[in-house]
């Protein structure tokens, strides 16, 4: 329906995602903080080109017993106490732009390209994750009841009953010592995969309960009757009616995911139990550095701020995405809430 | 009510119970390892890794060896394979200090979420609320660390204004009690002040369209007496209701970053020396710990909540 001639003249004649369209494009704030998303986006997606072709490196490769020349200068990349090198922007041609990250002397610029890719990617991949679970969970939930429902909320009750962070922590230590073997699937110990599925698997009743509650309020609507009347079966009714009137929610919930799932990610590789070494993720190399806050504080705030300023565009963008999708929004604000409650926020 | 009561807290156990299966199955069932090895800890000999896997009951059935676990941690006999510790008696010696940094990022936390949402809802949509939403989302997006690490830069190593680590027990000396925890607090409570003025927000200004303000507004009373009387009060009571569950939860380990970043020695600060030695047993314990805080406030903030609001128990089918 957009797509006809009149759909820009006015609201007339224009679908509701046409409208959200029209009203996102209008809230500057969240265009630029959408805009600062992208960057990030394309500044980790430039990892291997600049590893490459400037810093000559790789993420994992150390240079302790090397010298590199700075503006004609020798200098070492860790002196003889152990401290790296600080940022030479660009007096190495690119090498060491953000100076060495510890003892192992590794490149600190091009670490952070790719610790944000792993960041981005769990974030992106684990709420994927926690978002089809949701979902589904919400629309047999609210859509059987009985028996069903009770068994999926106690389910999800019991899960929402730890301390988010201390479940992660659980599962990712004891899941990084021996990996995960269930059936045929087996993730060894190490892989990113296995930090995906344990963020993706615990922030799932921090989405499924607010789902859940909409779809039973939207399972008395009238065009639920109809479709039933007119003789669709569950899945017709829970995938063909019920879902496409969940998709606005759904999308605003998935987007402020990311946000909190990055959180969970960085709290996890700080403390160990996430992207396991010699993989880096932003949280890690916060870790990392953490180690060395007293004499080369940047080391902690680079990744910090990375973290910071995603997490930041994500949750911006994503606000004004809510806004978009529904003005009223008293609803999605408050399971907004919901989902960034503390206790799924690493404190 | 007293029947409400005890109905709410025989769901509590029945939580609890799931709680600890779950827990019981993240740590020996779910992962690929013998948890009798990964217990004893790296380079023991066989003959630990033996003892162990027979006082767990490691070798027997997965209902036997359940109760054995619960037993360990009802009777107070879990014991860490790091230095061989009491795990319980770790855990309670931590409670001061936890309970320190909670209580007092709570008090921060709670004045301020509900000054900015207040000011944020009177002000709705001018130029103090643009700024104060500003502040608040930057709050919930910041990462406790960076902020952390910010503070301790900026105010502590380079400045020298507040101690850097450590905690200071109140019995020993209130002012440096204080004085080591006040960034701490900080890092904790940015989060939470930007969300409760969020909520709040929302909150108040639904409040606004409800009858009774309009009936308070007709009677004549003054814009702020209608504002802090009438909306802010029955804004709060969902306030009270997160903050139950927030509170139980940070008590019960939720902490964890704070506490490392800044060597608190509490219940989160064992946890992540647990982490690091890669032993189980305290990690399974305070998990267990953690989950037991967030059920019991989520009774008791249901069960105050039927005191407060008769309309709760209606609701729930009691009679």
């Amino acid at each position: 329906m957009a797509s006809e001639p009149n759909a820009e003249s006015g609201p007339a004649g224009a679908s509701p995602w046409g409208l959200a369209l029209r009203r996102l494009r209008r809230n500057r704030v969240a265009l630029a903080f959408g805009a600062l998303l992208v960057l990030i986006v394309a500044f980790v997606l430039a990892a291997p080109l600049w590893a490459e072709q400037v810093a000559e490196t790789g993420p994992n490769r150390g240079h302790t017993l090397e010298k590199i020349e700075v503006d004609g200068q020798q200098r070492e990349v860790v002196d003889v106490e152990g401290r790296p090198i600080g940022p030479v922007w660009l007096g190495a041609g690119g090498k060491f732009f953000l100076g060495a990250d510890g003892r192992l002397g590794r490149d600190e610029m091009v670490r952070l390209m790719y610790g944000g890719r792993a960041s981005l990617f769990i974030g992106f991949s684990a709420t994927l994750l926690t978002t089809v679970l949701a979902t589904v969970l919400a629309l047999l939930a609210g859509y059987y009841g009985g028996w069903v429902d009770s068994l999926i909320s106690r389910v999800l009750d019991t899960i929402w009953a730890f301390p988010v962070l201390l479940l992660g922590i659980a599962l990712g230590i004891a899941l990084a010592l021996g990996g995960l073997k269930i059936g045929p699937l087996e993730i060894p110990s190490g892989s990113i995969w296995i930090t995906i599925l344990i963020i993706g698997g615990v922030l799932v009743p921090y989405m499924a309960r607010p789902l859940r509650g909409t779809v039973l309020s939207l399972r008395e609507k009238e065009f639920v009757e109809a479709a039933v009347a007119g003789g669709a079966g569950p899945l017709r009714v829970m995938f063909g009616e019920l879902l496409p009137n969940l998709s606005s929610t759904i999308i605003v919930f998935f987007t402020l995911g990311i946000a909190n799932a990055m959180l969970f990610e960085a709290a996890l590789s700080f403390l160990g139990v996430g992207v396991q070494p010699p993989d880096t993720s932003w949280g890690s190399m916060v870790g990392d550095g953490f180690e060395l806050i007293g004499s080369s504080p940047l080391l902690t705030i680079l990744p910090g701020t990375m973290i910071f300023l995603t997490v930041l565009s994500v949750n911006v963008f994503g606000d004004g995405l809510r806004d978009a999708l529904d003005p009223r929004s008293k609803v999605l604000l408050e399971a907004h809430a919901g989902i960034a409650e503390p206790e799924g926020t690493p404190i | 009510m007293a029947a409400f009561a005890v109905r709410r807290l025989g769901s509590m156990v029945a939580v609890l119970f799931a709680v600890s299966v779950l827990t019981f199955l993240v740590f020996n069932v779910i992962p690929a390892y013998d948890p009798a090895e990964e217990m004893a800890g790296k380079g023991a000999g066989p003959q630990l890794v033996q003892s162990i896997r027979e006082e767990w009951g490691f070798d027997e059935s997965l209902p036997q060896q359940y109760l054995a676990m619960m037993e360990k941690v009802l009777s107070g006999d879990v014991i860490s394979y790091q230095g061989q510790e009491n795990v319980d008696q770790r855990i309670l010696e931590g409670i001061p200090a936890t309970l320190s940094l909670c209580v007092g990022a709570a008090v921060i936390w709670m004045f301020f979420g509900i000054l900015f949402g207040y000011l944020s809802a009177v002000r709705a949509g001018g130029l103090l609320d643009k700024s104060l939403t500003i502040l608040a989302v930057a709050g919930i997006s910041v990462p406790v660390f960076w902020l952390a690490a910010v503070m301790l830069e900026y105010l502590s190593y380079k400045t020298g204004i507040f101690p850097a680590k450590g905690y200071v027990k109140l019995t020993e000396d209130p002012v440096e009690w204080a004085n080591h925890l006040i960034l701490p607090w900080i890092a904790v409570a940015v989060t939470l002040v930007g969300l409760y003025s969020r909520v709040l927000r929302s909150n108040m200004l639904d409040a606004m369209d409800e009858g009774y303000v309009r009936t308070a507004r007709a009677k004549g009373l003054s814009e702020r007496r209608v504002m802090t009387r009438h909306v802010l009060r029955n804004s709060l009571i969902p306030i009270v209701t997160i903050f139950g569950l927030d509170f139980g939860a940070l008590v019960g380990g939720g902490a964890i970053l704070t506490e490392k970043i800044f060597s608190i020695q509490g219940v989160g600060f064992y946890a992540v020396e647990s982490i690091e030695n890669l032993d189980l047993p305290p990690i399974m314990a305070i998990t267990l710990f953690g989950a037991f805080f967030v059920v019991l406030f989520n009774a008791l903030v249901d069960i105050a909540y039927a005191f407060l609001d008769p309309r709760v128990e209606l609701g729930s089918s009691a009679r």
